[in-house]
């Protein structure tokens, strides 16, 4: 399979903290990889540099070889790049579809301009996000919710509509930073159901999950930072016998690691 | 709303007006009336914008700085190089969001108090700077300036000489209103658009709103540069009304006001600061009477209505739809 991201060296430093140190490694096309580690260690950090929201202190992230790291997050969404947020994160006062539909904006082919103006372009623009929402809404099961208001939903909904956003882009990388944050068994089960119909549609999924058993069922490989380091990259089930990380989490927290 | 009863709306408004208003004016004689409509009218303009940066999230207490360059470009256009007053109202709108892009691309980062602390600054700023420059005339500002002109097409007169009316001032609410007419019919259909959803998205959430592509610096600039460019409409209808201009025609007072027409009308629906100018306005001098208590009660009505109806005065309405 093609690589799709290289992640080159990554530094990132707040201060005196080295939030995440040199980090490599490489994304294939249409994989599902997950990013594990305990709390603090730096993978949200990794996710904004890879999206393009922090600027790193060195090294660098190709797309398709074509640098993105540093360039602004609007521009690393239009390459095909997008992330979704750690909290739940939406646009609170606006409806389901509502919010989906705003965030086709990268597909417009109108300008600002021809909204106003209600040209041909931008009715066809309406007419095209209105259809894709309702397929997106339809995917994630929100139908019956897609005119409530986001702020009213339920926490588990509130996550399946903040993927809902992400997918509106048309991205061909979607980074999840703690998707199944929250959910209870049944709501987790198919979340991680979903994440695979993702991979289904052709996108390439990254994901930082806590939820050890979610992550060691859905991933195709698995990368696991400490103290911003990477210590180990492999399968599910070589992470799961390595050393190191049996270590770090032991040494970290009472965390299963899924056995 | 169905598209009958907003149409029915529409007309209803435009009635109230353009015709009933002057109707009722010419039945009790108070001709005063005129001025003040046309005050309010303009300033209701000046709101609108402030309404807009409202919508994407920022605290705009700068729009008197904008309303007095336009106010001086337009009269500076006139007295020194003797354009017509009709193609000076785009040139300030213009010349102001022009202003505005420069002054925007540093300040619009700042979020919160931050954004409103320097949009207040550029008030007093911009008013100074009309007391130092030469071109402005200093503290005796520029009076004088001339009536609008005749607007003739192809040799047909669409709007006399204001000079030659009997009572200018009906010419000057005829003209106000029509602008008014205009900014809010734009805003609408703005905020109605997609557009609007955008500007939303960006007040909600502007990291969300660049994840999912939106270049959030455009954005916030092009909205700075509408409210700007009305902002600079009303100054310089304002400059025509009164003919002449202070530095002390707009100051940190009415940048202040724009920004309660706006809380008070509602930040949620798109004529909150038109109904909010008027009740202010009206409001404001009702309280004349009440002499030095008039700022007193004043605040406290306004503080009081913040907390009892957040969500503005239009907001009323809305419960009465709902329950
Ligand atoms: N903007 C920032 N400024 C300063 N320090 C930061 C910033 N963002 C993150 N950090 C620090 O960097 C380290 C890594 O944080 P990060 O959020 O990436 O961890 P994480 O692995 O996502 O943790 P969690 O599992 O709790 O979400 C933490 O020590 C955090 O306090
Ligand atoms: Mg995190």
């Amino acid at each position: 399979m093609e690589t799709i991201l290289q992640i080159r060296d990554l530094t990132r430093r707040f201060g005196g903290l080295t939030a995440v140190n040199n980090v490599s490694f490489e994304v294939r096309e249409k994989e599902i990889l997950s990013v594990i580690g305990p709390n603090g260690a730096g993978k949200s950090t990794l996710f904004k540099l890879i999206a393009s929201f922090l600027k790193p202190t060195s090294g660098e992230v190709l797309y398709r070889g074509e640098r993105i790291s540093g360039l602004a997050p609007h521009i690393a969404a239009r390459k095909g790049v997008v992330r979704t947020f750690q909290e739940t994160t939406i646009f609170r006062n606006m409806t389901v579809r509502e919010n989906i539909i705003v965030a086709h904006h990268l597909r417009s082919k109108a300008s600002l301009a021809g909204f106003f103006f209600g040209t041909r372009a931008a009715r066809e623009d309406e007419r095209a996000f209105g259809e894709s929402a309702d397929e997106i809404i339809h995917f994630l099961n929100l139908d019956d919710l897609a005119r409530e208001k986001a702020k009213n939903l339920p926490h588990g909904h509130l996550r399946a509509l903040g993927i809902g956003i992400g997918l509106a882009t048309n991205p061909a990388v979607l980074l999840l930073d703690e998707p199944f944050a929250g959910m209870n068994h049944d709501e987790t089960h198919k979340a991680v159901a979903m994440v695979r119909r993702l991979r289904e549609r052709g996108l390439t999924v990254l994901l930082v999950e806590h939820d050890m058993p979610a992550v060691m069922k859905i991933s195709d490989r698995i990368v696991v930072i400490n103290f911003g380091q990477k210590i180990a990259e492999g399968t599910p089930l070589e992470i799961q016998n390595n050393e190191k990380v049996i270590e770090a989490y032991l040494g970290a927290e009472d965390e299963a690691i899924g056995m | 709303m169905t598209a009958t009863r907003k149409l029915a709306g529409l007309a209803i408004f435009l009635l109230a007006v353009f015709v009933l208003v002057p109707a009722l004016i010419a039945a009790t004689g108070r001709k005063d009336l005129y001025y003040t409509l046309t005050s309010v009218a303009l300033l209701s303009i000046a709101s609108a914008g402030v309404w807009l940066t409202f919508y994407i999230g920022r605290i705009n207490m700068g729009q008197g700085a904008f309303a007095l360059m336009g106010a001086y470009v337009a009269a500076v256009l006139v007295t020194r190089y003797g354009m017509s007053f009709w193609w000076t109202l785009p040139a300030a709108g213009l010349f102001c969001a022009l202003a505005s892009l420069l002054i925007g691309l540093p300040i619009l980062r700042l979020r919160g108090v931050y954004f409103a602390m320097v949009s207040l600054v550029l008030t007093e700023v911009t008013r100074l700077l009309a007391l130092a420059v030469p071109i402005t005339e200093g503290a005796k500002g520029i009076t004088n300036i001339p009536l609008p002109g005749a607007i003739s097409l192809f040799g047909i007169t669409l709007v006399p000489d204001f000079s030659t009316m009997e009572n200018p001032r009906i010419a000057f609410y005829y003209l106000a209103v029509t602008l008014m007419v205009i900014a809010f019919a734009a805003m609408y259909r703005l905020v109605n658009s997609r557009i609007g959803h955008i500007c939303m998205s960006l007040q909600q959430n502007e990291e969300l709103a660049s994840s999912i592509g939106v270049n959030i610096v455009h954005l916030r600039l092009i909205a700075f540069a509408i409210s700007s460019f009305l902002g600079g409409v009303s100054g310089a209808a304002f400059a025509a009304v009164t003919q002449s201009v202070y530095p002390s025609s707009f100051t940190v007072t009415d940048s202040v006001n724009f920004m309660l027409n706006c809380f008070l009308g509602g930040l949620g629906y798109v004529f909150g600061p038109m109904l909010g100018t008027l009740t202010l306005y009206f409001g404001w001098n009702l309280l004349f009477q009440t002499g030095e208590f008039q700022l007193l009660i004043y605040s406290s009505v306004m503080i009081l209505l913040m907390l009892v109806l957040p969500n503005g005065l239009l907001s009323l309405g809305e419960g009465r739809r709902k329950g």
